[in-house]
């Protein structure tokens, strides 16, 4: 027993560490880090797939930023995503957990309701979409036409394509609802009764009261949108898809974007380059743009104080 | 009683005009804020009943206007269920599911654990690049991942590709997995240490019972990942249909049957209803995940 040295011991807990977190050693070595390298390897390779990788310097690069017509329209895309989609379900997801706190009678059963859109399956929520805001079959378009009010093309007209994404993104909006419900039963009440003994409006209330109470929360809301509009890729493809109208089956070719390159986004771009223009090398130039793009919110997720909780215990 | 009785005056002490004010002031709020919810209510659950309609409409039907079937036709979810293929994308989704959620949890448990519970150097980063790739979009790496699974080991045309990752921990449940364990007192651990537990027996008795909710939640999660799961079949599974999921099925269905809204409706409905119905057997764990994911830790 005496053998056993304070080096041995620190050996052991090592090993012991190393045990535990091997399947995600390798995960990282093989799913993340070795094609991260890669990826950035060929986006400076001419590849197709079938003829070897060969050097084409920063030809993708210019082809990806100057040539590809779809570049800048699907970085349009996720700005107005960005500044419309995820601001409006932040400011929807907190009206709904506001109101769902406020209600007393039959609070589960309307909470249920308000949660389960979030759960249905991206495709088929926006399967169901495409149907509902069919101009010509729709049932929404038939409750528009017949109280008088225009009835817009949605998922067939370009301007509407991305309000009518962002109408199916705010039917989803159970996750925020429940986190910012969650938030607000946080806030001291002693706050509220001093502000309303001070007579403070209600306006006022929510102004100084509730909103620097959650405002982590909102800017965690804010920033999570953000990353996930980075990544938002069925939705829109699907959404397009239907709405074109030419889909024969899954796997078909199909330009991605209608109507007029209105929904594409910064993924969808890495499968039409990849998949369909075999131009591998093009398609990783856009998936580092993503990559880039997606750590920036992270690192400003993590550097945020309490938000993510990394201090340990 | 008797009280009561003995004090009638007090019953009928008329309420004081301030007391009536708020009282009517409350009742309005009420009005206001139940008529706001079941507005809200008919734009969250009108969608599923637009859907449920227009699926037992005949097919002429559904390409009209009409909001409420003439003949309801129960037949058509017999018609979905008959198209080849909609029970092999079924196998498949729920090999999919079933198995990479087993895979998930069994493989993050102990990293999470050793995330929230060791102490090494290192710790931290490992921590940070957990969430980076959480955060990682799928198409980032989804080049070398394709030319690796299909070119060097042949196997896109199954669900391999996807399945087997997850034997090797995944980000999101190891992160929610550690939030969860984290609230786990250390007193426990120390106990089961001085009891002579060696770290493995610590876990499997006296964490894992105590983890039960966030293991739910994180399994909650993962099946529901696979099972919404587009862009990955879509990569390895597409060129072949014995390999479909629902989820990516579903679009080729609505190929096959073009102008059928109401066989595609139906067909939408059987592929939400699986979700529907697990989270309400298992809504207090989901819920319980929704809020670790980042709020509280």
């Amino acid at each position: 027993m005496s053998t056993i040295t304070l080096a041995s011991k620190r050996r052991r807990a090592a090993l012991r560490t190393l045990a535990f977190m091997s399947p995600w050693l390798i995960g990282f070595a093989v799913f993340f880090a070795y094609p991260l390298i890669s990826t950035v390897y060929f986006s400076f390779m001419h590849y197709d797939g079938f003829r070897p990788p060969s050097w084409s310097g920063t030809k993708n690069w210019t082809y990806v930023f100057n040539d590809y017509p779809y570049f800048w329209p699907a970085l349009r895309n996720t700005l107005w995503l960005v500044l419309v989609m995820v601001s409006l379900r932040v400011v929807f997801g907190l009206g709904v957990g506001m109101l769902i706190t406020k209600i007393r009678t039959g609070t589960g059963v309307f909470r249920t309701l308000f949660y389960l859109p979030y759960l249905a399956p991206p495709v088929a929520a926006t399967m169901a979409f495409a149907f509902l805001l069919n101009p010509g079959t729709g049932p929404v378009n038939a409750i528009l036409d017949k109280i008088g009010i225009p009835a817009p093309g949605w998922f067939n007209d370009p301007t509407w394509s991305k309000p009518a994404l962002t109408l199916l993104a705010l039917w989803g909006v159970g996750d925020l609802m429940v986190i910012f419900m969650a938030a607000l039963l946080d806030v001291p009440r002693e706050q509220y009764e001093a502000a309303e003994l001070d007579g403070a409006s209600a306006w006022q209330r929510f102004r100084y009261v509730t909103l620097p109470n959650i405002s982590p929360i909102v800017m965690f809301a804010v920033v999570t949108g953000v990353i996930q509009t980075m990544q938002y890729y069925t939705q829109p493809l699907i959404a397009g898809k239907v709405a074109s109208g030419v889909i024969q089956g899954a796997g078909t070719q199909f330009e991605p974007g209608y109507p007029e390159k209105s929904t594409l986004t910064l993924p969808q771009l890495v499968y039409n380059l990849g998949f369909q223009r075999f131009d591998y090398g093009s398609a990783c130039v856009v998936a580092l743009v993503l990559f880039a793009l997606s750590m920036v919110f992270t690192a400003f997720l993590m550097r945020r104080r309490g938000g993510l909780n990394l201090a340990g215990d | 009683m008797t009280q009561v009785l003995d004090k009638p005056v007090e019953l009928r002490t008329p309420v004081s005009p301030a007391e009536r004010t708020a009282r009517r002031k409350a009742l309005l709020e009420w009005i206001g804020v139940h008529s706001l919810g079941v507005a809200a209510a008919l734009f969250f659950t009108l969608p599923f009943v637009f859907v449920f309609l227009t699926s037992l409409m005949s097919d002429t039907q559904a390409l009209s206007r009409d909001l409420i079937p003439h003949t309801w036709e129960w037949g058509n979810y017999q018609k979905v269920f008959d198209t080849p293929g909609f029970l092999t994308w079924w196998k498949n989704t729920l090999i999919y599911a079933g198995l990479g959620t087993v895979l998930t949890v069994v493989s993050s448990i102990p990293v999470a654990y050793a995330l929230a519970k060791f102490r090494f150097p290192g710790r931290n980063l490992s921590l940070m690049l957990v969430i980076s790739m959480m955060m990682l979009p799928p198409q980032v790496i989804i080049i070398p991942m394709y030319l690796f699974w299909a070119k060097q080991l042949g196997l896109s045309g199954t669900l391999w590709p996807l399945i087997i990752p997850m034997a090797f921990g995944d980000a999101f449940s190891i992160f929610l997995l550690r939030q969860f364990l984290m609230t786990i007192p250390n007193e426990y651990l120390d106990a089961a240490r001085v009891d002579g537990c060696g770290d493995l027996r610590t876990l499997l008795k006296v964490v894992l019972p105590m983890a039960r909710p966030g293991i739910a939640a994180v399994a909650l999660f993962q099946f529901f990942y696979a099972w919404n799961d587009y862009f990955g079949p879509q990569i390895y599974a597409s060129e072949n249909p014995g390999a479909w999921t629902l989820s990516y099925g579903l679009e080729s269905f609505k190929g096959a049957h073009h102008t059928d809204w109401n066989l595609t409706m139906a067909a939408t409905l059987l592929v939400m209803a699986p979700v529907i119905l697990v989270f309400f057997f298992a809504q207090k764990a989901f819920v319980e995940g929704v809020t670790l994911t980042g709020v509280k830790g």
